[in-house]
């Protein structure tokens, strides 16, 4: 088993080099050769889903013949599922650890580019019974954060270790998703998500900042994966996503520029 | 060395013995995988790891409240739904075995909405006995009652269908009450079933964890049942997690053969 690892690794640094060497050679191929068609499939942490949704419809018009298919969850999970040899094209995670993974096995085409970053809130119902003003107050309420496992709830458990609060949560949840819910259903009086999370539940929850000297900012990574069939469209959608056009979209949603 | 039968019958068919390997195939495979990767090395440090004790007795306590209530609403259920004939039998049937089929996450859901603190139910409960469900230990016993209870309710109404309602007949001109015969008739009668019933019901709580997680998230020592805990550390560390899943297997195959017998003879008289 190790041996495999050991030649697998080989084989994606050796590979790794071969696609940065030949970057500029690629893109005069591209113009020359018929447009790529087909399936992409594109792995991504869930609080891209919004983001990654629009970007899909825009790569999708610009791309007439291909279809993007978008599968959401937890970075670590995605990860595993790529070091494990899922057929995804592209894999965007929250943070850099778990992207680390695939990478480390020589799973991806290249090394990860950091194309945004997400800082952490709190929110809470909007009549906020817990009557949470900030991290400081949070003891006084019953509050829900991502487990230590999911980069959410590491990045959550650094930023109440910065703020000094030793008050513990009532519950861990898997992800962002199900910790949001809790907030969203009034169960608990604050979860701790990030600024996009919030702002993509709208007025169902209310954010309360966070100050940045405890705040903690989490990069997302993207990468095309090696054994993708679809080279050219995943180095496409890596394109897309750090352009302006992608840019503009993120930023709309709450992330920060990387 | 073949019995007779066998020899009167001739040989199994290979169109039934060859898919019949595969189904063994595909459940045996992925339980053996777990026992080739484990980490046997590390396997006693692995197990004796506060969170992974913590886990287990966690687990070990809510499941067997978890069975203890299922069999205290479960048996007259199953009872109920055996030996009465009522309007509306086979409704109340049918939705009771509807967390059989349910997404465990739809039923973590399902319990926010009812259970939840800003719902009616809720509040009452709240306002009433000060309890709230989410996020405890009694939440997580509500979250496992619901997903294992149908399947103590059907193994026991099978009990009493199969046994003797002759019995009960023979009772009652010998002038016991109803509730006399269900004490020292049916119940003796139907114990093998019903202790059947419970164990499966308590090995189905054991291993909750869509319905558990989506209503109490997981807490160590609170929430985070063995299956929790397997699930969290997957994402941290793959060989304890490995080793927290066998251990999860061993305690299975132990209630599974402990329960063998009784369920063979239970379906099969």
């Amino acid at each position: 088993m190790r041996r495999i690892l050991a030649v697998a690794m080989a084989a994606g640094v050796a590979l790794t080099s071969l696609v940065a060497c030949g970057g500029s050679a690629d893109k005069n191929s591209n113009t020359n050769s018929a447009a790529p068609t087909g399936k992409l499939t594109v792995f991504a942490a869930s609080s891209l889903t919004g983001t990654f949704t629009t970007l899909k419809s825009q790569f999708e018009k610009a791309h007439p013949g291909v279809n993007v298919e978008l599968s959401f969850g937890s970075s670590t999970t995605l990860a595993d599922q790529i070091t494990a040899g899922a057929p995804a094209d592209v894999i965007a995670t929250a943070d850099q650890a778990s992207i680390s993974g695939p990478e480390k096995a020589g799973q991806l085409a290249a090394k990860p580019v950091e194309f945004a970053t997400n800082k952490l809130i709190i929110a809470v119902p909007p009549n906020n019974p817990g009557g949470v003003t900030g991290v400081s107050t949070l003891n006084k309420a019953t509050f829900v954060m991502c487990d230590v496992s999911a980069p959410c709830g590491a990045a959550g458990s650094q930023m109440l270790k910065n703020a000094g609060v030793t008050a513990q949560p009532k519950a861990f949840f898997p992800d962002v998703a199900t910790t949001l819910t809790q907030v969203e259903l009034g169960e608990a009086d604050a979860g701790i998500v990030y600024v996009t999370d919030a702002m993509g539940a709208g007025s169902k929850v209310k954010a309360i900042p966070i100050p940045a000297s405890d705040n903690v900012t989490n990069p997302y990574f993207i990468a095309a994966v090696k054994d993708s069939k679809q080279a050219q469209l995943a180095k496409d959608w890596d394109t897309l996503v750090s352009s302006p056009t992608g840019q503009s979209v993120l930023q709309k949603a709450g992330f920060g520029a990387p | 060395m073949k019995s007779d039968r066998a020899r009167v019958l001739g040989s199994a068919p290979a169109p039934l013995v060859v898919p019949a390997v595969a189904a063994v195939a595909i459940l045996v495979v992925p339980v053996v995988a777990v026992v080739i990767r484990a980490p046997w090395r590390s396997l006693p440090h692995d197990l004796t790891q506060p969170d992974a004790i913590l886990a287990l007795r966690l687990s070990l306590e809510t499941t067997l409240t978890t069975l203890g209530v299922c069999l205290v609403v479960g048996v007259p259920l199953g009872w109920l739904l055996a030996r009465v004939e009522f309007r509306g039998r086979s409704v109340v049937r049918a939705l009771v075995t509807l967390p059989l089929v349910l997404p465990p996450v739809v039923g973590g859901v399902a319990l926010l909405l009812a259970f939840g603190k800003t719902t009616l139910l809720g509040r009452f409960l709240e306002s009433t006995f000060g309890v709230t469900l989410p996020f405890t230990k009694a939440g997580v016993v509500l979250a496992q009652t619901f997903v294992a209870l149908p399947f103590l309710v059907i193994s026991v109404e099978g009990a009493f269908r199969a046994s003797d309602a002759r019995y009960d007949d023979a009772a009652a001109t010998l002038g016991a009450s109803r509730w006399l015969t269900f004490r020292r008739v049916t119940l003796p009668l139907t114990l093998p079933g019903i202790v059947a019933g419970g164990v499966l019901s308590w090995a189905r709580a054991l291993g909750e964890f869509g319905a558990t997680i989506t209503f109490n998230g997981s807490l160590p020592g609170t929430t985070e049942t063995m299956p929790s805990a397997i699930y969290n550390t997957l994402q941290l560390n793959q060989e304890h997690a490995i080793a927290l899943s066998l251990l999860m297997i061993l305690v299975s195959v132990g209630i599974l053969t402990s329960l063998r017998e009784r369920w063979i003879s239970g379906v099969a008289p």
